[in-house]
């Protein structure tokens, strides 16, 4: 596997629009002799396909879910961040490229960061003419918060609904492609297979969801825009429809996948409450503008919160880090919470809980004007807890969020697989080994608007005439590959269901390759998931029929797919001995147990090849290099 | 309000295709916990079934945080269960007495058809949406976004608008299984703001006209579906959204007359 990032030579400032200047153009007429696929209707998908048919080429638009407009994305809270520098306090491009860089713990390619800030200000103008309701001040002008990690208020909002307004946008435009009869969408179609012949991507296998019908389509180039993989965790705050089957799929036909170990755990999110719990909810993080994080200084200390005076109350937040103070990155924030969970101070039943505080601002600023800014997660924040935070904190605890980690991509965001590009979360590029709050629907619309209509095009423009069409052998083939596995879950009629199997698994990763890690853990978990797998081919059953709709084989494939990919996430983990982002690596900690990043043996992307059933992957590296931030241990004290 | 386990009877609706026949089926269920939300009792269910070998219930659902729009039940004959501004994955075991009778319900209107059990198909809202619920801006040719100021009311009303999330209850809840609510939510959210004035009368127009090819019923201000609204859309939307209609069909059929009268 050849791992050739292809960033343009010259400054930094430059390079994207060099770039873009060298990259062969199409002539607009000979676009629509061009199908491409996009697969995915989130940010990433709904805004590439929308911008690729308004270019003219012909566009076939994929998604698990009914609509479009329900891609995951929907589910995003708390903003989108851009380098306007509307709010006078010093940002920048270079600033939010610098903060992105470190946010990252260093571990994220240099030029593709910068592209991503320079880009970040386009976006919002596309989307305020879209029609996109972000919040305004009086004097109508948009209006601004912060996020972790960040000292400057750069960031957009929609209420407590960011993602889906911006996908409420990016979805209208695509609707307006598929008015155009530019796009073709094709919902409630899950692919699950890529096909590859003559060394590129020319097509998909996908599964028709409400007939059963595999269904085969052709293309010149493939857009996987198919989101992140927390839910191998089972329990996350994704959607029940994540999967990584897509990407997973796309790995074995060969595509590098980069750095699976790297997921995010955010801090603030609904403390599990049982075993029959199918996901968790977060509480956006803007939160941590006003809310104030504390548990009691005294172990068990039996008193409701509010009688337990200021004095012994541990800030440990603020105490630990008077700069950033409650606003340190997520990273930060969910080791320190599980800091002192460990030491015994949690709150709540499991005590696996911290309180978030917002009486101190609700006495400052009135409750109206904290609930005209967070009115519908306090609102959800009682529906689950049964619990007023207007007069009790709420109780928060770190939960598996976002993941890093996804196909490697080029500065091209094209994958080891020629004509396979990927982007938004399913994509590793942009965030390193933590990702920023309010990035990461930045990351998904400047990819997709901004990135592949270029890049896409510079591709397409060498590629020679002719098609392969859904005829080829290589589509029998994926077909017939995706048959066999479907007959085989179907034949086993054991007595488990998918979920039976995945919670286990769930249980394992977050016990085994969570927060904190070691080559122990790490080891037995290396043991065990082939364990369960094996458990999962003959005791897992799936009722009904194969040709038809039916909810539990499509849960169960994609069970059986993280039941695959959870062993490279672990492998991945156990080579990363340092502890970096949200991941402490107990054997790489300094003298006051802070975590310590290996700069010299880990400042590269992992990124692993795919050998073959049975055989162990190949692990590759890019060696990541910093010329304008200086990797320095991070600190926000 | 529960607080300990308790058991209760479910009456489900099963029905396995778009043309067959439907019919209730019956499940006692034990051991059902406060804390567990409305989704998570019917994956309980579930679960059985299927370890028994039968089929599950098939029902939709993704987020389960109450935005994406994918759930949605008659619960009772109440949408989304009846609990006001709450979608069903947030309705929580704890609403419920033990002991009640839970009947459990897909939407029912002929321009959503069912396709298995609980699911229906609400592909008419994209077709609604394609037809003009959009501002015509290409990707890069926008202006910068500072340039037209809003006024902050405008733009809270247009948010109020646009938090609607597609799923249907207004349909279900709607004797006429009308649309004109979803509608009203998407013609405001764009009308509220400068930059979808442009296109106002085609918009307008052009969604209502969809509406009524996808076979929704008229609207005769019942206010049911915006009571059933889990974003509390409120009706005011909607008497927006008929004015623009008027105002649109009206120039509309001026502009037609001199078009064509010459
Ligand atoms: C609760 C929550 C809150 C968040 N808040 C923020 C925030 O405030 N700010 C921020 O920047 N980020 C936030 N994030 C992260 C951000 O929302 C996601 O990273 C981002 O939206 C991912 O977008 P995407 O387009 O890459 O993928 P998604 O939105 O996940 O879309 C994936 C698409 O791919 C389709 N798909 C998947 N697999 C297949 C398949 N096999 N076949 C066909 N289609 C398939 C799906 O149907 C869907 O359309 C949040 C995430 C969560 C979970
Ligand atoms: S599952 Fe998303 S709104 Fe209920």
């Amino acid at each position: 596997m050849k791992l050739d990032a292809r960033v343009p030579a010259g400054p930094i400032e430059e390079k994207w629009d060099k770039h873009r200047f060298a990259l062969k153009l199409i002539n607009p007429a000979n676009k629509r002799k061009y199908t491409v696929i996009v697969v995915g209707t989130g940010l990433a998908g709904a805004s590439a396909a929308a911008s690729l048919g308004e270019l003219g080429y012909r566009v076939k638009n994929f998604c698990i879910q009914d609509s479009a407009r329900r891609a995951h994305s929907i589910a995003a809270q708390g903003g989108i961040n851009a380098a306007k520098n509307y709010t006078n306090d010093g940002d920048s491009v270079w600033r939010l490229f610098y903060d992105t860089v470190k946010g990252g713990d260093y571990r994220a390619r240099e030029a593709n960061v910068y592209r991503l800030a320079q880009l970040s200000n386009h976006i919002i103008d596309q989307c305020v003419a879209q029609g996109v309701p972000f919040a305004r001040e009086y004097g109508g002008l948009l209006a601004n918060r912060s996020f972790g990690g960040a000292q400057v208020s750069r960031t957009f909002y929609a209420r407590g609904q960011t993602g889906q307004q911006l996908l409420l946008g990016a979805y209208s435009a695509l609707m307006r492609q598929v008015h155009a009869g530019k796009v073709e969408l094709e919902t409630r179609r899950e692919m699950l297979d890529l096909v590859v012949e003559g060394g590129r991507a020319v097509g998909i296998v996908a599964r028709n969801l409400v007939t059963g019908a595999l269904e085969r389509h052709a293309a010149d180039a493939v857009v996987l825009a198919t989101g992140g993989y927390s839910r191998v965790y089972y329990l996350s705050t994704n959607a029940m429809n994540c999967a990584v089957s897509a990407a997973w799929a796309c790995h074995k036909r060969g595509a590098g996948f980069a750095n699976p170990c790297f997921t995010q755990i955010h801090p603030t999110c609904i403390p599990v409450h049982g075993d029959r719990q199918s996901k968790l909810t977060l509480m956006s993080e803007s939160l941590r503008n006003d809310g104030r994080v504390w548990v009691p200084r005294k172990p068990g200390d039996p008193r409701p919160a509010k009688d337990i005076p200021a004095a012994e109350r541990l800030y440990y937040l603020e105490e630990r880090y008077p700069s950033f103070g409650n606003l340190v990155p997520r990273d930060v924030a969910s080791r320190a919470a599980k800091k002192v969970c460990d030491e015994g101070l949690g709150v709540g039943k499991t005590k696996l809980a911290v309180y978030l505080d917002f009486a101190d601002a609700i006495q400052r600023d009135g409750r109206d004007k904290i609930e005209e800014k967070y009115g519908n997660l306090f609102q959800m924040y009682e529906k689950i807890n049964a619990e007023d935070p207007y007069q009790v904190p709420m109780r928060i605890f770190p939960a598996v969020h976002y993941t890093m980690g996804g196909l490697w991509v080029d500065y091209d965001l094209m994958s080891t697989v020629p004509g396979l590009f990927v982007l938004g979360e399913a994509n590793f590029s942009d965030h390193g080994a933590n990702r920023l709050g309010a990035s990461a629907l930045m990351q998904g619309l400047a990819d997709g608007y901004f990135v592949i209509p270029y890049t896409l095009g510079g591709y397409l423009a060498q590629l020679p005439r002719a098609r392969v069409d859904v005829e080829h052998g290589a589509f029998a083939e994926a077909e017939q590959g995706i048959r066999a596995k479907i007959d085989r879950v179907m034949k086993v009629k054991g007595k488990q269901t998918c979920d039976q199997i995945h919670k286990k698994l769930g249980l394992l990763l977050w016990n085994k390759c969570g927060m904190g890690r070691n080559a122990a853990r790490l080891g037995e978990a290396l043991q065990e998931i082939p364990r369960l797998r094996e458990e999962f081919w003959h005791d897992v059953t799936v009722p009904g029929r194969a040709d038809d709709l039916n909810q539990q084989l499509e849960k169960t494939l994609r069970v059986a797919d993280f039941l695959e990919f959870a062993e490279l996430l672990v492998r991945d983990a156990l080579e990363r001995v340092e502890s970096c982002g949200g991941h402490f690596r107990e054997e790489s900690q300094t003298e006051d147990n802070e975590a310590r990043r290996d700069d010299e043996r880990f400042a590269h992307a992992a990124v692993w090849e795919h050998q073959g059933e049975g055989k162990p992957p190949l692990r590759h590296q890019e060696e990541l290099t910093f010329e304008h931030v200086k990797p320095s241990q991070r600190s926000y004290k | 309000m529960s607080t300990t386990n308790f058991s209760l009877t479910l009456h489900v609706w099963r029905q396995r295709g778009p043309a067959e026949r439907g019919h209730m089926e019956v499940f006692e269920r034990a051991d059902v916990s406060p804390d567990q939300s409305f989704l998570e009792m019917l994956d309980d269910l579930n679960e059985e079934l299927v370890r028994a070998g039968k089929e599950p219930i098939a029902f939709e659902h993704d987020c389960r945080e109450g935005i994406c729009g994918c759930c949605g039940l008659m619960v009772n004959g109440r949408a989304h269960g009846g609990e006001r501004g709450t979608t069903l994955c947030q309705v929580h075991m704890r609403s419920f007495s033990p002991g009640s009778h839970l009947y459990v319900e897909p939407w029912r209107a002929r321009a959503f058809p069912i396709l298995r059990d609980l699911v229906v198909d609400r592909a008419a809202f994209d077709r609604i949406q394609q037809a003009g619920g959009y501002i015509s801006v290409n990707t890069g040719q926008a202006p910068e976004a500072g340039s037209i100021p809003v006024p902050k009311p405008r733009a809270d009303q247009a948010m109020d608008a646009a938090a609607c999330i597609g799923c249907g209850a207004c349909v279900a809840a709607c004797k006429n299984a009308s649309a004109m609510l979803f509608v009203g939510a998407r013609v405001s959210h764009f009308v509220l703001l400068p930059q979808g004035e442009v296109e106002r009368a085609r918009r307008a127009l052009a969604m209502v006209e969809a509406a009524d090819r996808a076979g929704f019923g008229n609207c005769t201000n019942e206010g049911e579906c915006s009571a059933a609204c889990p974003k509390q859309i409120e009706m005011p939307h909607m008497a927006r959204m008929f004015r623009e209609y008027l105002r649109a069909a009206l120039t509309e059929s001026t502009r037609v007359r001199k078009d064509g009268g010459a």
